[in-house]
Protein backbone atom coordinates (compact mmCIF):
# COMPACT_ATOMS: atom_id res chain seq x y z
CA UNK A 1 0.00 0.00 0.00
CA UNK A 2 1.63 3.26 -1.04
CA UNK A 3 1.05 6.66 0.53
CA UNK A 4 -1.61 7.81 -1.94
CA UNK A 5 -3.90 4.82 -1.52
CA UNK A 6 -3.36 4.90 2.24
CA UNK A 7 -4.36 8.57 2.39
CA UNK A 8 -7.30 7.97 0.06
CA UNK A 9 -8.50 5.12 2.23
CA UNK A 10 -8.11 7.12 5.43
CA UNK A 11 -9.62 10.36 4.14
CA UNK A 12 -12.23 9.34 1.56
CA UNK A 13 -13.50 5.76 1.53
CA UNK A 14 -14.04 4.01 3.87
CA UNK A 15 -12.30 6.73 5.90
CA UNK A 16 -13.43 10.11 7.15
CA UNK A 17 -15.52 11.37 4.22
CA UNK A 18 -17.65 8.23 4.35
CA UNK A 19 -17.27 7.39 8.04
CA UNK A 20 -18.48 10.71 9.51
CA UNK A 21 -21.92 10.68 7.83
CA UNK A 22 -22.09 6.92 8.36
CA UNK A 23 -21.38 7.36 12.08
CA UNK A 24 -24.21 9.88 12.44
CA UNK A 25 -26.48 7.75 10.30
CA UNK A 26 -25.85 4.61 12.37
CA UNK A 27 -26.39 6.53 15.62
CA UNK A 28 -29.70 7.73 14.19
CA UNK A 29 -30.65 4.22 13.02
CA UNK A 30 -29.99 2.87 16.49
CA UNK A 31 -32.07 5.54 18.24
CA UNK A 32 -34.83 5.40 15.64
CA UNK A 33 -35.04 1.60 15.66
CA UNK A 34 -35.23 1.49 19.46
CA UNK A 35 -37.89 4.23 19.42
CA UNK A 36 -40.00 2.46 16.78
CA UNK A 37 -39.80 -0.81 18.69
CA UNK A 38 -40.96 1.00 21.84
CA UNK A 39 -43.93 2.43 19.94
CA UNK A 40 -42.47 5.93 19.70
CA UNK A 41 -41.80 8.02 16.64
CA UNK A 42 -38.14 8.67 17.40
CA UNK A 43 -35.68 11.45 16.58
CA UNK A 44 -35.55 13.20 13.19
CA UNK A 45 -33.03 12.07 10.58
CA UNK A 46 -30.40 14.74 11.22
CA UNK A 47 -30.57 14.45 15.02
CA UNK A 48 -27.03 13.10 15.76
CA UNK A 49 -25.59 15.79 13.47
CA UNK A 50 -27.49 18.55 15.27
CA UNK A 51 -26.40 17.13 18.62
CA UNK A 52 -22.79 17.18 17.45
CA UNK A 53 -22.94 20.78 16.18
CA UNK A 54 -24.73 21.95 19.31
CA UNK A 55 -22.15 20.32 21.57
CA UNK A 56 -19.35 22.01 19.61
CA UNK A 57 -20.90 25.37 20.50
CA UNK A 58 -21.10 24.77 24.24
CA UNK A 59 -18.55 25.89 26.77
CA UNK A 60 -16.45 23.50 28.83
CA UNK A 61 -15.69 23.81 32.52
CA UNK A 62 -12.20 25.14 33.23
CA UNK A 63 -9.67 22.35 33.65
CA UNK A 64 -6.14 22.88 34.86
CA UNK A 65 -2.97 20.89 35.24
CA UNK A 66 -1.95 17.62 33.70
CA UNK A 67 -5.31 16.03 34.61
CA UNK A 68 -7.15 18.65 32.58
CA UNK A 69 -4.80 18.16 29.66
CA UNK A 70 -5.38 14.40 29.77
CA UNK A 71 -9.15 14.89 29.95
CA UNK A 72 -8.98 16.96 26.77
CA UNK A 73 -6.68 14.45 25.06
CA UNK A 74 -8.61 11.19 25.63
CA UNK A 75 -11.61 11.93 23.38
CA UNK A 76 -9.30 13.10 20.57
CA UNK A 77 -7.23 9.91 20.78
CA UNK A 78 -10.42 7.84 20.78
CA UNK A 79 -11.78 9.59 17.68
CA UNK A 80 -8.54 9.25 15.74
CA UNK A 81 -8.19 5.58 16.68
CA UNK A 82 -11.75 4.79 15.62
CA UNK A 83 -11.35 6.75 12.36
CA UNK A 84 -8.11 4.89 11.65
CA UNK A 85 -9.84 1.57 12.28
CA UNK A 86 -12.54 2.46 9.75
CA UNK A 87 -9.88 3.49 7.24
CA UNK A 88 -8.20 0.09 7.50
CA UNK A 89 -11.28 -1.91 6.52
CA UNK A 90 -10.71 -3.67 3.17
CA UNK A 91 -13.99 -2.64 1.55
CA UNK A 92 -12.97 -2.11 -2.04
CA UNK A 93 -11.46 -4.98 -4.04
CA UNK A 94 -7.66 -4.81 -4.47
CA UNK A 95 -7.52 -1.82 -2.17
CA UNK A 96 -4.09 -2.68 -0.86
CA UNK A 97 -3.27 -3.28 2.73
CA UNK A 98 -0.19 -4.79 4.30
CA UNK A 99 0.82 -7.93 6.14
CA UNK A 100 -0.40 -7.69 9.73
CA UNK A 101 -2.98 -4.94 9.29
CA UNK A 102 -5.49 -7.13 11.14
CA UNK A 103 -3.42 -6.71 14.30
CA UNK A 104 -3.36 -2.93 13.80
CA UNK A 105 -7.12 -2.92 13.27
CA UNK A 106 -7.72 -4.88 16.48
CA UNK A 107 -5.47 -2.50 18.41
CA UNK A 108 -7.26 0.55 16.99
CA UNK A 109 -10.66 -0.98 17.78
CA UNK A 110 -9.54 -1.51 21.36
CA UNK A 111 -8.09 1.97 21.84
CA UNK A 112 -11.41 3.88 22.28
CA UNK A 113 -12.47 1.67 25.17
CA UNK A 114 -9.00 2.08 26.74
CA UNK A 115 -9.46 5.85 26.37
CA UNK A 116 -12.88 5.65 28.03
CA UNK A 117 -11.40 3.75 30.98
CA UNK A 118 -8.60 6.28 31.33
CA UNK A 119 -11.03 9.19 30.89
CA UNK A 120 -13.27 7.95 33.70
CA UNK A 121 -10.35 7.72 36.09
CA UNK A 122 -8.82 11.05 35.08
CA UNK A 123 -12.16 12.85 35.53
CA UNK A 124 -11.94 11.92 39.25
CA UNK A 125 -15.69 11.66 39.56
CA UNK A 126 -17.01 8.74 41.58
CA UNK A 127 -19.46 7.84 38.80
CA UNK A 128 -16.68 8.00 36.24
CA UNK A 129 -14.53 5.69 38.30
CA UNK A 130 -17.29 3.14 38.77
CA UNK A 131 -18.05 3.30 35.05
CA UNK A 132 -14.39 2.82 34.18
CA UNK A 133 -14.09 -0.17 36.50
CA UNK A 134 -17.15 -1.71 34.86
CA UNK A 135 -15.79 -1.00 31.39
CA UNK A 136 -12.49 -2.64 32.33
CA UNK A 137 -14.24 -5.75 33.67
CA UNK A 138 -16.42 -5.90 30.56
CA UNK A 139 -13.42 -5.46 28.28
CA UNK A 140 -11.57 -8.34 29.93
CA UNK A 141 -14.63 -10.57 29.43
CA UNK A 142 -15.63 -9.96 25.81
CA UNK A 143 -12.17 -9.44 24.39
CA UNK A 144 -11.17 -13.05 25.04
CA UNK A 145 -14.01 -14.28 22.86
CA UNK A 146 -13.60 -11.46 20.31
CA UNK A 147 -9.88 -12.00 19.83
CA UNK A 148 -10.11 -15.81 19.79
CA UNK A 149 -12.80 -15.64 17.10
CA UNK A 150 -10.75 -13.32 14.88
CA UNK A 151 -7.54 -15.24 15.47
CA UNK A 152 -9.25 -18.49 14.53
CA UNK A 153 -10.43 -16.99 11.23
CA UNK A 154 -6.93 -15.65 10.60
CA UNK A 155 -5.27 -18.93 11.56
CA UNK A 156 -7.42 -20.90 9.14
CA UNK A 157 -6.21 -18.63 6.32
CA UNK A 158 -2.54 -18.57 7.44
CA UNK A 159 -2.47 -14.76 7.30
CA UNK A 160 -2.97 -11.59 9.29
CA UNK A 161 -3.75 -9.64 6.14
CA UNK A 162 -7.29 -8.22 6.16
CA UNK A 163 -7.78 -8.35 2.41
CA UNK A 164 -7.04 -12.07 2.31
CA UNK A 165 -9.54 -12.64 5.11
CA UNK A 166 -12.18 -10.57 3.32
CA UNK A 167 -11.75 -12.65 0.17
CA UNK A 168 -11.86 -16.06 1.84
CA UNK A 169 -14.66 -18.39 0.69
CA UNK A 170 -17.54 -19.02 3.09
CA UNK A 171 -16.96 -21.90 5.48
CA UNK A 172 -18.54 -23.20 8.70
CA UNK A 173 -15.54 -21.89 10.59
CA UNK A 174 -16.05 -18.39 9.22
CA UNK A 175 -19.74 -18.44 10.18
CA UNK A 176 -18.83 -19.59 13.69
CA UNK A 177 -16.25 -16.82 13.98
CA UNK A 178 -18.66 -14.14 12.74
CA UNK A 179 -21.31 -15.35 15.21
CA UNK A 180 -18.81 -15.09 18.07
CA UNK A 181 -17.86 -11.56 16.96
CA UNK A 182 -21.56 -10.60 16.74
CA UNK A 183 -22.12 -11.78 20.32
CA UNK A 184 -19.30 -9.50 21.46
CA UNK A 185 -20.48 -6.37 19.62
CA UNK A 186 -23.21 -5.26 22.10
CA UNK A 187 -20.58 -5.21 24.84
CA UNK A 188 -18.07 -3.43 22.63
CA UNK A 189 -20.62 -0.76 21.69
CA UNK A 190 -22.09 -0.43 25.22
CA UNK A 191 -25.66 -1.14 24.22
CA UNK A 192 -28.25 -3.25 26.03
CA UNK A 193 -27.98 -5.86 27.52
CA UNK A 194 -24.34 -4.91 28.23
CA UNK A 195 -24.72 -1.14 28.68
CA UNK A 196 -23.05 -1.33 32.08
CA UNK A 197 -20.36 1.36 31.75
CA UNK A 198 -22.88 4.07 30.84
CA UNK A 199 -25.86 2.79 32.82
CA UNK A 200 -27.66 6.11 33.14
CA UNK A 201 -30.12 5.05 35.83
CA UNK A 202 -27.30 3.87 38.09
CA UNK A 203 -24.15 5.87 37.50
CA UNK A 204 -25.36 8.82 35.35
CA UNK A 205 -23.18 8.63 32.25
CA UNK A 206 -20.35 6.55 33.66
CA UNK A 207 -16.86 7.54 32.50
CA UNK A 208 -18.07 10.55 30.51
CA UNK A 209 -20.14 12.10 33.31
CA UNK A 210 -17.76 15.05 33.71
CA UNK A 211 -17.36 15.78 30.01
CA UNK A 212 -19.13 18.70 28.36
CA UNK A 213 -19.29 20.62 25.12
CA UNK A 214 -16.78 19.80 22.34
CA UNK A 215 -15.18 17.00 24.39
CA UNK A 216 -18.54 15.29 24.73
CA UNK A 217 -19.10 15.83 20.99
CA UNK A 218 -15.85 13.94 20.36
CA UNK A 219 -17.03 11.08 22.58
CA UNK A 220 -20.31 10.89 20.65
CA UNK A 221 -18.37 10.91 17.39
CA UNK A 222 -15.97 8.21 18.54
CA UNK A 223 -18.95 6.10 19.59
CA UNK A 224 -20.46 6.53 16.12
CA UNK A 225 -17.15 5.67 14.45
CA UNK A 226 -16.86 2.59 16.65
CA UNK A 227 -20.27 1.57 15.31
CA UNK A 228 -19.02 1.97 11.75
CA UNK A 229 -15.75 0.13 12.42
CA UNK A 230 -17.24 -2.78 14.39
CA UNK A 231 -20.18 -3.40 12.07
CA UNK A 232 -17.89 -2.82 9.10
CA UNK A 233 -15.53 -5.53 10.33
CA UNK A 234 -18.42 -8.00 10.41
CA UNK A 235 -19.60 -6.76 7.00
CA UNK A 236 -16.20 -7.21 5.36
CA UNK A 237 -15.80 -10.70 6.82
CA UNK A 238 -19.31 -11.74 5.80
CA UNK A 239 -19.43 -10.08 2.38
CA UNK A 240 -18.95 -12.27 -0.69
CA UNK A 241 -15.89 -11.54 -2.79
CA UNK A 242 -16.83 -9.00 -5.49
CA UNK A 243 -14.63 -7.45 -8.14
CA UNK A 244 -16.80 -4.46 -9.06
CA UNK A 245 -15.88 -1.63 -6.70
CA UNK A 246 -19.28 0.05 -6.49
CA UNK A 247 -21.03 -3.27 -5.86
CA UNK A 248 -18.52 -4.08 -3.11
CA UNK A 249 -19.14 -0.69 -1.50
CA UNK A 250 -22.90 -1.14 -1.75
CA UNK A 251 -22.79 -4.63 -0.22
CA UNK A 252 -20.60 -3.27 2.58
CA UNK A 253 -23.04 -0.47 3.40
CA UNK A 254 -26.10 -2.75 3.25
CA UNK A 255 -24.49 -5.44 5.42
CA UNK A 256 -23.36 -2.83 7.97
CA UNK A 257 -26.89 -1.46 8.09
CA UNK A 258 -28.31 -4.94 8.67
CA UNK A 259 -25.89 -5.52 11.55
CA UNK A 260 -26.75 -2.13 13.09
CA UNK A 261 -30.45 -2.92 12.80
CA UNK A 262 -29.94 -6.36 14.38
CA UNK A 263 -27.99 -4.90 17.29
CA UNK A 264 -30.62 -2.18 17.81
CA UNK A 265 -33.33 -4.85 17.92
CA UNK A 266 -31.35 -6.72 20.57
CA UNK A 267 -30.87 -3.47 22.50
CA UNK A 268 -34.58 -2.65 22.39
CA UNK A 269 -35.65 -6.16 23.36
CA UNK A 270 -33.38 -6.66 26.37
CA UNK A 271 -32.77 -5.10 29.75
CA UNK A 272 -29.41 -4.41 31.31
CA UNK A 273 -27.65 -7.36 32.96
CA UNK A 274 -25.65 -7.12 36.13
CA UNK A 275 -21.88 -7.03 35.88
CA UNK A 276 -21.38 -10.51 37.37
CA UNK A 277 -24.02 -11.98 35.04
CA UNK A 278 -22.30 -10.32 32.09
CA UNK A 279 -18.87 -11.61 33.00
CA UNK A 280 -20.30 -15.08 33.58
CA UNK A 281 -22.12 -14.91 30.23
CA UNK A 282 -18.92 -14.24 28.32
CA UNK A 283 -16.65 -16.59 30.27
CA UNK A 284 -19.08 -19.49 30.55
CA UNK A 285 -21.52 -19.33 27.65
CA UNK A 286 -19.79 -17.75 24.68
CA UNK A 287 -16.25 -18.88 25.30
CA UNK A 288 -17.33 -22.26 23.96
CA UNK A 289 -17.90 -20.67 20.51
CA UNK A 290 -14.43 -19.22 20.51
CA UNK A 291 -12.73 -22.38 21.76
CA UNK A 292 -14.61 -24.39 19.15
CA UNK A 293 -13.58 -21.96 16.44
CA UNK A 294 -9.92 -21.86 17.37
CA UNK A 295 -9.64 -25.60 17.88
CA UNK A 296 -11.21 -26.32 14.50
CA UNK A 297 -8.89 -23.75 12.93
CA UNK A 298 -5.87 -25.46 14.45
CA UNK A 299 -7.19 -28.84 13.41
CA UNK A 300 -7.64 -27.64 9.82
CA UNK A 301 -4.10 -26.27 9.88
CA UNK A 302 -2.66 -29.56 11.09
CA UNK A 303 -4.57 -31.48 8.47
CA UNK A 304 -3.56 -29.28 5.55
CA UNK B 1 -25.06 36.23 10.87
CA UNK B 2 -22.87 33.83 8.97
CA UNK B 3 -23.62 30.25 8.00
CA UNK B 4 -21.96 28.65 11.01
CA UNK B 5 -23.98 30.76 13.44
CA UNK B 6 -27.18 29.91 11.59
CA UNK B 7 -26.36 26.21 11.77
CA UNK B 8 -25.55 26.56 15.47
CA UNK B 9 -28.87 28.29 16.17
CA UNK B 10 -30.74 25.64 14.25
CA UNK B 11 -28.91 22.84 16.09
CA UNK B 12 -29.58 24.40 19.47
CA UNK B 13 -33.25 24.65 18.68
CA UNK B 14 -33.39 21.02 17.58
CA UNK B 15 -31.29 19.37 20.23
CA UNK B 16 -32.40 20.34 23.75
CA UNK B 17 -30.87 17.96 26.26
CA UNK B 18 -32.53 18.31 29.62
CA UNK B 19 -31.43 17.66 33.16
CA UNK B 20 -34.17 17.07 35.68
CA UNK B 21 -33.81 18.36 39.21
CA UNK B 22 -36.20 17.97 42.11
CA UNK B 23 -36.17 20.74 44.72
CA UNK B 24 -38.62 19.21 47.16
CA UNK B 25 -41.40 18.39 44.74
CA UNK B 26 -44.27 16.05 45.59
CA UNK B 27 -43.21 13.92 42.57
CA UNK B 28 -46.31 14.87 40.58
CA UNK B 29 -44.38 17.03 38.12
CA UNK B 30 -41.52 14.52 38.00
CA UNK B 31 -43.91 11.81 36.90
CA UNK B 32 -45.34 14.12 34.22
CA UNK B 33 -41.83 15.01 33.02
CA UNK B 34 -41.01 11.32 32.59
CA UNK B 35 -44.40 10.81 30.92
CA UNK B 36 -43.47 13.43 28.34
CA UNK B 37 -40.64 11.12 27.22
CA UNK B 38 -42.87 8.05 27.10
CA UNK B 39 -44.36 6.58 23.89
CA UNK B 40 -47.58 8.58 24.22
CA UNK B 41 -45.94 12.02 24.09
CA UNK B 42 -42.44 11.12 22.80
CA UNK B 43 -40.41 14.30 23.32
CA UNK B 44 -37.51 12.68 21.46
CA UNK B 45 -39.22 13.77 18.24
CA UNK B 46 -37.97 17.27 19.09
CA UNK B 47 -34.51 15.94 19.90
CA UNK B 48 -35.10 16.04 23.66
CA UNK B 49 -32.85 13.71 25.59
CA UNK B 50 -32.98 13.25 29.36
CA UNK B 51 -29.35 13.36 30.47
CA UNK B 52 -27.94 11.88 33.64
CA UNK B 53 -25.24 14.50 34.10
CA UNK B 54 -25.82 18.28 34.33
CA UNK B 55 -22.57 18.73 32.39
CA UNK B 56 -24.26 17.31 29.28
CA UNK B 57 -27.48 19.31 29.56
CA UNK B 58 -28.63 22.53 27.93
CA UNK B 59 -31.87 22.97 29.79
CA UNK B 60 -32.30 22.60 33.53
CA UNK B 61 -35.83 21.46 34.42
CA UNK B 62 -36.58 22.19 38.06
CA UNK B 63 -39.65 20.96 39.89
CA UNK B 64 -40.70 21.64 43.47
CA UNK B 65 -41.14 24.68 45.74
CA UNK B 66 -37.40 25.07 46.61
CA UNK B 67 -36.83 23.92 50.16
CA UNK B 68 -34.03 25.38 52.31
CA UNK B 69 -32.04 22.19 51.91
CA UNK B 70 -32.16 22.27 48.12
CA UNK B 71 -31.02 25.88 47.56
CA UNK B 72 -27.32 25.13 47.60
CA UNK B 73 -27.85 22.06 45.42
CA UNK B 74 -29.77 24.13 42.87
CA UNK B 75 -27.01 26.73 42.71
CA UNK B 76 -24.34 24.02 42.38
CA UNK B 77 -26.16 22.20 39.62
CA UNK B 78 -26.94 25.47 37.82
CA UNK B 79 -23.23 26.23 37.88
CA UNK B 80 -22.41 22.76 36.58
CA UNK B 81 -24.58 23.14 33.47
CA UNK B 82 -22.31 24.51 30.78
CA UNK B 83 -23.41 27.55 28.81
CA UNK B 84 -25.43 28.47 26.87
CA UNK B 85 -28.16 27.21 29.17
CA UNK B 86 -31.77 27.82 30.04
CA UNK B 87 -33.94 27.04 33.04
CA UNK B 88 -37.48 25.70 32.87
CA UNK B 89 -39.53 25.79 36.07
CA UNK B 90 -42.05 22.96 35.90
CA UNK B 91 -45.26 23.21 37.90
CA UNK B 92 -46.80 25.90 40.03
CA UNK B 93 -44.44 25.23 42.95
CA UNK B 94 -41.22 26.77 41.60
CA UNK B 95 -43.21 29.72 40.22
CA UNK B 96 -45.22 30.66 43.31
CA UNK B 97 -44.51 27.97 45.96
CA UNK B 98 -48.16 27.03 45.34
CA UNK B 99 -50.04 25.68 48.39
CA UNK B 100 -46.85 25.64 50.45
CA UNK B 101 -46.65 29.43 50.45
CA UNK B 102 -45.36 30.94 53.72
CA UNK B 103 -44.02 27.59 54.88
CA UNK B 104 -40.97 28.00 57.09
CA UNK B 105 -39.19 25.13 55.36
CA UNK B 106 -39.21 26.90 52.00
CA UNK B 107 -36.95 29.44 50.40
CA UNK B 108 -38.91 29.83 47.16
CA UNK B 109 -39.93 30.79 44.59
CA UNK B 110 -37.18 29.60 42.29
CA UNK B 111 -36.31 32.88 40.62
CA UNK B 112 -35.09 34.28 43.94
CA UNK B 113 -32.02 32.12 43.33
CA UNK B 114 -31.48 31.61 39.62
CA UNK B 115 -32.78 33.27 36.45
CA UNK B 116 -35.72 31.28 35.12
CA UNK B 117 -36.48 31.44 31.39
CA UNK B 118 -39.76 29.56 31.08
CA UNK B 119 -42.48 28.80 33.58
CA UNK B 120 -44.76 25.83 32.94
CA UNK B 121 -47.57 26.30 35.47
CA UNK B 122 -49.96 23.57 36.51
CA UNK B 123 -50.30 21.23 39.43
CA UNK B 124 -49.01 19.12 37.77
CA UNK B 125 -48.73 20.51 34.22
CA UNK B 126 -49.69 18.22 31.38
CA UNK B 127 -46.81 16.49 29.54
CA UNK B 128 -47.59 18.40 26.34
CA UNK B 129 -47.26 21.67 28.26
CA UNK B 130 -43.86 20.50 29.55
CA UNK B 131 -42.76 19.64 26.02
CA UNK B 132 -43.94 23.04 24.84
CA UNK B 133 -41.96 24.68 27.65
CA UNK B 134 -38.80 22.79 26.76
CA UNK B 135 -39.23 23.64 23.08
CA UNK B 136 -39.70 27.32 23.99
CA UNK B 137 -36.55 27.19 26.13
CA UNK B 138 -34.66 25.71 23.18
CA UNK B 139 -35.84 28.61 21.02
CA UNK B 140 -34.68 31.05 23.69
CA UNK B 141 -31.29 29.30 23.74
CA UNK B 142 -30.98 29.57 19.98
CA UNK B 143 -31.88 33.25 20.02
CA UNK B 144 -29.62 34.07 22.94
CA UNK B 145 -26.43 32.54 21.58
CA UNK B 146 -23.39 32.81 23.78
CA UNK B 147 -24.48 35.94 25.61
CA UNK B 148 -25.53 35.80 29.25
CA UNK B 149 -29.23 35.40 30.14
CA UNK B 150 -31.03 38.63 29.37
CA UNK B 151 -33.16 40.41 31.94
CA UNK B 152 -36.35 39.86 29.96
CA UNK B 153 -39.38 38.67 31.94
CA UNK B 154 -39.77 34.89 31.80
CA UNK B 155 -42.16 33.15 29.46
CA UNK B 156 -45.22 31.35 30.73
CA UNK B 157 -46.63 28.42 28.83
CA UNK B 158 -50.43 28.76 28.87
CA UNK B 159 -52.27 25.73 30.13
CA UNK B 160 -55.45 24.58 28.47
CA UNK B 161 -58.19 23.80 30.95
CA UNK B 162 -56.47 25.18 34.03
CA UNK B 163 -58.72 27.68 35.80
CA UNK B 164 -56.97 30.98 36.59
CA UNK B 165 -53.74 29.13 37.21
CA UNK B 166 -52.12 30.71 34.22
CA UNK B 167 -52.90 34.28 35.17
CA UNK B 168 -51.94 33.82 38.82
CA UNK B 169 -48.69 32.14 37.97
CA UNK B 170 -47.80 34.77 35.45
CA UNK B 171 -48.43 37.66 37.84
CA UNK B 172 -46.52 35.99 40.65
CA UNK B 173 -43.66 35.03 38.39
CA UNK B 174 -43.24 38.48 36.91
CA UNK B 175 -43.48 40.11 40.34
CA UNK B 176 -40.88 37.79 41.79
CA UNK B 177 -38.66 38.29 38.77
CA UNK B 178 -38.75 42.04 39.13
CA UNK B 179 -38.07 41.99 42.85
CA UNK B 180 -35.11 39.63 42.92
CA UNK B 181 -33.45 38.12 39.91
CA UNK B 182 -29.74 37.52 40.31
CA UNK B 183 -27.57 37.56 37.23
CA UNK B 184 -26.18 34.24 36.18
CA UNK B 185 -22.59 35.31 36.87
CA UNK B 186 -23.34 35.55 40.58
CA UNK B 187 -24.35 31.95 40.94
CA UNK B 188 -22.03 30.48 38.36
CA UNK B 189 -19.21 28.54 39.90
Amino acid sequence: MNLTTALARFLIFPGLLFALPAAWFFLWVERKAVARMQGRFGPPFMQPFFDFIKLLGKSTPPRSGIGGLLMRAWPLIAVSAAAGAVGLLPVLPSSGGFEGDLILLLALLELPSMCIIAAGFSSRSIFGEIGSAREAALSVSYNVVFLLAIVSIAASQHTFRLEALAQMPASPLQILGILAILVCLPAKLHINPFSLPNAEQEIYSGPITEYAGPELAMWELSHGLEWVAATGLVATLAAPHLTTWWLAALVFVVLSFVVVFLLSAVAAATARLQIDTTVRFYWQCTLIFAVLAISSALFMRLRS
Amino acid sequence: MNLWNKLMCYSRRHSPWIFHMNSGSCNGCDIELVASLSPRYDAEQLGVRLEGSPRHADILCITGPVTHNSVEAIKTVYGQVCGPKAVVAIGSCPATTNVFIDSRTLDGPLNKHIAVDVFVPGCPPRPDAIIQGVARAAEILAARGNTAPAAAPPEVIPVKGAVNCEANCYVAAVAAHESASPTSSEVQK
